[in-house]
């Protein structure tokens, strides 16, 4: 190289002036390796979120009350398999090796998004899950369009698009059992009960309760803390449930005039950091589901493997 | 038995006739047949294009980023390539 080498404070001040400019990081552009280790790990347990997300999904598209509410739980499912594998392309520019991020999933060493360790009972945990889960999803994915590392920023442009049919089929499926019988509105209401505070839950723990969150403001990572989110959320969706005639499950829930926002209950984080270390009612299932995946379907990937360096032996030939 | 990993490829859609192809991202599959087909799946499931490219990752030289300086710094100094460096009298028409 003719370059004199920099050193490493000075590579820092200058990555973080392209942050402050808000000139995007791409691949192989110098960062820092916190900076690397953090995207890896948000990028990776992103994309297990996705993957892990299709089954307690998927449990239900054999039992869809009809052919177009099943064509639609398909179409949705396969979109999360789509948004796992731009997550794994994008952790892959990094650096990271695929296949060894998806071990870690399975090691447990990997997190993923808790709100899938919570099993969908009824037919109406399913419109919930649109509505609720994939809107506290598109909460999050929305401000994420705009971090600093393209490749993951260009991934969740792409997801959001396809993430709002998600949002709003379970919303139609749930103004269809809420206008249903009353037992249709009850089974409604309990999916609600259940879902509405590992929603709030999913984005993550309290702002002085989440040490790296300041360093991934800096970066860019993140633009929003997760508290912010988090009210954003419950101000854009009491009004939906409202429409929807059901019951928000928190007695403290009110409209705060001098804040311009909803106020509500706290969090249980106690069953947050309970279902965070493995002891949700899923956790268990949802590790073996996806350990047997990959362990069954080993000898489909090496056949193609082998074919294909078969066939390439051929042509040299 | 082989227990090597599928290769990265790197996807290029063609959204539609007239428009190049543009980089999308990439995916894993052991072959290029195999690589088109999943590109499908992964990145057309809503008329995102009409046309496809599927190239192998290593197969891909890039600039490194560091050079970009000397690669691309000269022609931003070179203001006279392009028209409105240049004056015309007031009343010229077609130029």
């Amino acid at each position: 190289m003719n370059m004199k080498p920099m050193d490493l404070q000075e590579l820092e001040k200058r990555f973080q002036e392209k942050i402050d400019k808000e000139i995007k990081i791409e691949p192989n552009d110098w960062m820092p390796d916190e900076y690397r280790k953090t995207l890896i790990r948000q990028i990776s347990q992103h994309a297990h979120s996705e993957i892990v997300g299709m089954l307690p999904e998927g449990n239900w598209i054999t039992r869809a009350p009809n052919l177009r509410r099943k064509a639609v739980l398909l179409a949705k499912v396969q979109d999360e398999a789509g948004h796992g594998l731009y997550l794994y392309s994008s952790v892959e520019t990094l650096g990271a090796d695929r296949e060894a991020t998806i071990d870690d999933l399975h090691s447990g060493k990997a997190k993923y998004s808790s709100i899938f360790n919570y099993p969908a009972v009824t037919w109406a945990d399913i419109g919930t899950i649109g509505w609720l889960v994939d809107g506290a999803a598109i909460m999050n994915q929305v401000a994420l369009c705009r971090c600093s590392y393209g490749p993951y920023a260009r991934g969740m442009v792409k997801i959001c698009k396809e993430e709002s049919f998600h949002q709003r089929q379970g919303f139609e499926s749930l103004v269809t059992l809420c206008n249903g019988t009353p037992t249709q509105k009850a089974m409604a209401q309990d999916a609600m009960n259940r879902f509405w505070w590992p929603s709030l839950m999913m984005f993550g723990p309290s702002d002085d309760e989440s040490p790296n969150s300041a360093q991934s403001m800096k970066w860019k990572i993140k633009r929003f803390s997760n508290d912010e989110l988090r009210q954003s959320f419950v101000d854009a969706t009491v009004p939906q449930a409202e429409i929807l005639g059901l019951t928000i499950p928190d007695p403290n829930l009110k409209w705060n005039e001098e804040t311009g926002h909803y106020d509500f209950s706290p969090i249980n984080w106690d069953e947050f950091w309970q279902v965070v270390k493995g002891n949700g009612p899923c956790n268990k299932e949802r590790i073996e589901a996806r350990t047997k995946a990959k362990e069954e379907g080993m000898w489909v990937r090496e056949a193609a493997m082998a074919y294909a360096e078969k066939r390439a032996l051929k042509k040299t030939a | 038995m082989s227990n090597k990993e599928w290769p990265l490829w790197e996807v290029f859609i063609r959204s539609k006739q007239g428009l190049n192809h543009k980089h999308v991202g990439s995916l894993r599959a052991p072959d290029a047949t195999l690589a088109l087909a999943n590109a499908r799946d992964v990145y057309t499931r809503r008329s995102e294009g009409i046309s496809i490219w599927v190239i192998e990752s290593n197969n891909v030289h890039a600039s490194d980023p560091s050079d970009a300086d000397s690669l691309f710094e000269p022609s931003d100094t070179k203001v006279y390539r392009h028209p409105t460096f240049y004056e015309v009298p007031d009343g010229i028409k077609h130029m």
